[in-house]
C-alpha cells in the first residue's frame, strides 16, 4: 500500500510533500475558514498559508507552521495552487475525523507542480485512501493593505468572552457595529435587527480583555454575512485579537490550539461596509 | 385469518424494535410476510424505490412467548401485509419498558397491527396503551411477488470491514459524488472508488477475508472456482442506497459480507444468531 511502501526515491518527484500523524490538525484549521469552496494554498519553507475570499470585501487566511507536521519539504521557495476546499476537507475526514483518543488519521500530502493533482495518501486503522483532487489556476489574492503601523485600535480578547456574543447575535441585522473607543464604551458590538437594537459592551477592566490599546473614538459597520464565517474560527479558538485601522478595515486573529498543543493562526480581514456614519 | 404474538421478555422486545427501526430506516414501505414459524420483511425490486430489494428474516419463537397465526387458508398457512416499519418502529420505542408486549392482526377501520402494552405502574391499577398501526392485506394473488430471492451467481464474495468504518468512508464519499464504485477479489481486498471532475477517491481495504461458499451456494461451481484470486469484480451504484443500508444498522451483526455479481448487482448479508438481513442493490452503467 501506498504509505508503507513509498520509498523516498518516490518523493523526489514531488515539489511538496507534507506528512502529518494526525489529519484532524490539518482539517480542523481548514474548517475555521472553509465558508467559500475556492482556497488558494502558498507553501513556503515556512509553512502553508491558505487564503479563501468573498466579494474581494472577506479574506480569511489560515497559517500552518512547517513544524506541524512531522516531515515538510518543498523543492522551490513557494508553490502555489487553488483547490477545492469542500473537498479538501471531505477527503480528509474520510474516516470520520473521529476525535477518540488514540484513534488518528495518518496523512501524507504531496503535490507533483503545475497541473497535477494534489495526492494525499491516508491511513487509519490499517485501511489505506488515496484521493487525487484536481489544482486549479491560482487566483491573485487580494491585498488588504492592512499594516500594524496603521492600526488605530486593538483589543486582545479571550474567545470565550466573544463567542457568548457571537452566538447570539441578531442575524436580522444586516451589520454588525463594532466601536472601539479609549474612553466608554471601550469595546462594543451593535446589532440592529427587526426587533431592536442591542449592544454588548465589554469594559476595558474585564477579565476577558487580556490587552486594551484604543487610541481614538472609531465607529464602523461590517456586513453581518460576511462577519458570520468566522465564527467558525472564534469557535476553534482561544484567543481574538481585533484590530482596526485607519481607513475601518478590521482585522480579526485567531489563536487556535491543536489536539497535540501545538499553536497555528487564522485570520480574517474585513471592508468596513459603505455609508459609515462618523460619530 | 389470524395473528396474535406476545412478547414478555425486555431483551427480546428490545431486540425486536431494533429490527423493525433498521428495517425503517432501509424502506419506507415494505411487505411483512407472517408463517408459523417465521416473519419477514420483504421489498421486491421495484423501478420506484430504485430497484432495490430486500429479504429480512426473523425466527419468530427467538423474539415471541407467544405466537398463534392462522393463514389465509390451510394450504397458503401465510398473511402478507403491507406496512410502513416506521409507525411500528414508533409503536415499539415507545413502549420498551412495558411488562408485556401483545401485537395483534385487528380490523377496527381499516385493517391494523395493533401493539398492546402493559406498563409497570406502582398502584395495582394497570395501565395500558394501545396502538393501531394501519395496514394493507395483500391478495393471495399478489404473493408471488415476494418470494425468497435466489442467491445470485456471484464472482466474488468478500468479508466487509466493521460497518462503522464503511459508513464513515462512505458518508463522505457521497458528499463528493453520486455513485460509487465497489470492488473485490478472492484474495480478501475491496475497494471503494468514487471519480468526479473535482476529485478522485480511493478506499483500500485488505485482509478481509473471503466466505467458504459451500458447494450448494455457487451452483454450477464454474467463474469463482477457477477465479484468479486478484482480479477484481466491481458493480458500480447508487451511493444513497449503499449509504441507507450503512445507516440502518442498529443491530451489531455476528457477519456482514458481499457478493458482486460482476457490473450487475451487489448483494450485502447481514447475519445475526436470530435474524438475517439481506439487500441487493442493482449496478448501474
Amino acid at each position: 500500500m501506498p504509505l508503507s511502501t513509498q520509498s523516498q526515491g518516490d518523493d523526489e518527484q514531488y515539489v511538496l510533500v507534507a506528512c502529518s500523524d494526525n489529519a484532524r490538525n490539518l482539517s480542523n484549521i481548514l474548517k475555521a475558514i472553509s465558508f467559500k469552496d475556492h482556497a488558494i494554498f502558498t507553501a513556503t519553507p515556512n509553512g502553508l498559508r491558505v487564503t479563501v475570499e468573498d466579494s474581494k470585501c472577506l479574506q480569511a487566511n489560515a497559517f500552518i507552521q512547517a513544524d506541524i507536521f512531522q516531515e515538510f519539504t518543498i523543492r522551490e521557495d513557494s508553490v502555489t495552487f487553488q483547490i477545492n476546499l469542500t473537498v479538501l476537507l471531505d477527503c480528509l475526514n474520510i474516516f470520520g475525523g473521529s476525535a477518540l483518543p488514540g484513534i488518528s488519521t495518518v496523512l501524507r500530502m504531496c503535490y507533483k507542480g503545475y497541473g497535477y493533482p494534489l495526492t494525499l495518501f491516508l491511513e487509519e486503522g490499517g485501511v489505506v485512501t488515496v484521493c487525487k483532487i484536481n489544482t486549479q489556476e491560482p487566483e491573485e489574492p487580494v491585498d488588504f493593505e492592512f499594516c500594524s503601523t496603521n492600526v488605530t485600535n486593538k483589543v486582545i480578547l479571550q474567545s470565550e468572552g466573544l463567542k457568548e456574543a457571537f452566538s447570539e447575535l441578531d442575524l436580522t441585522s444586516e451589520v454588525l457595529q463594532i466601536t472601539m473607543s479609549p474612553s466608554q464604551p471601550y469595546f462594543r458590538l451593535s446589532t440592529f435587527g427587526n426587533s431592536g437594537n442591542a449592544h454588548y459592551d465589554y469594559s476595558k477592566d474585564s477579565d476577558m480583555m487580556e490587552l486594551f490599546q484604543c487610541t481614538k473614538t472609531q465607529t464602523n459597520r461590517y456586513k453581518m454575512s460576511l462577519l458570520k464565517p468566522s465564527t467558525k474560527a472564534l469557535a476553534l479558538s482561544c484567543k481574538v485579537s481585533v484590530r482596526t485601522d485607519n481607513r475601518g478595515f478590521l482585522s480579526l486573529q485567531y489563536l487556535v490550539r491543536n489536539d497535540d498543543g501545538q499553536i497555528c493562526f487564522v485570520e480574517y480581514y474585513c471592508c468596513p461596509d459603505e455609508d459609515v456614519e462618523e460619530e | 385469518m389470524k395473528f396474535r404474538g406476545k412478547i414478555v421478555d425486555v431483551a427480546c422486545l428490545n431486540h425486536f424494535s431494533r429490527v423493525v427501526t433498521t428495517i425503517s430506516k432501509l424502506t419506507k414501505m415494505c411487505v411483512l410476510r407472517l408463517t408459523p414459524d417465521n416473519l419477514f420483511f420483504v421489498l421486491s425490486g421495484k423501478v420506484g424505490n430504485g430497484g432495490v430489494s430486500m429479504w429480512c428474516e426473523l425466527s419468530q419463537a427467538n423474539f415471541f412467548d407467544e405466537y398463534q397465526m392462522e393463514g389465509v387458508s390451510s394450504e397458503d398457512n401465510e398473511i402478507c401485509l403491507e406496512v410502513t416499519p416506521e409507525n411500528i418502529s414508533r409503536a415499539l420505542k415507545t413502549v420498551q419498558n412495558a411488562k408485556a408486549v401483545k401485537v395483534k392482526l385487528t380490523k377496527k377501520h381499516c385493517p391494523c397491527l395493533t401493539v398492546i402494552a402493559e406498563l409497570p405502574t406502582l398502584s395495582s391499577i394497570n395501565r395500558v396503551v394501545t396502538h393501531d398501526v394501519p395496514v394493507d392485506v395483500i391478495p393471495q394473488r399478489l404473493w408471488h411477488e415476494f418470494k425468497e430471492p435466489d442467491m445470485p451467481d456471484f464472482d466474488v464474495s468478500i468479508y466487509l470491514p466493521p460497518l462503522k468504518t464503511m459508513k464513515n468512508v462512505v458518508d463522505r464519499m457521497k458528499n463528493l459524488s453520486n455513485f460509487l464504485v465497489i470492488e473485490a477479489n478472492l484474495n480478501g481486498e475491496m475497494n471503494l472508488k468514487i471519480e468526479t471532475d473535482l476529485v478522485s477517491v480511493t478506499t483500500h481495504f485488505k485482509d478481509l477475508g473471503n466466505p467458504p461458499w459451500g458447494d450448494d451456494a455457487s451452483q454450477d461451481a464454474g467463474p469463482s472456482q477457477s477465479r484468479d484470486p486478484d482480479t477484481m469484480a466491481e458493480a458500480r451504484v447508487d451511493i444513497r442506497r449503499l449509504q441507507q443500508f450503512l445507516m440502518g444498522q442498529q443491530v451489531t451483526p455476528s457477519r456482514a459480507m458481499c457478493n458482486i455479481v460482476h457490473q450487475r448487482v451487489l448483494h450485502l448479508i447481514l447475519l445475526h444468531e436470530d435474524v438475517s438481513l439481506q439487500y441487493f442493490i442493482p449496478a448501474v452503467a
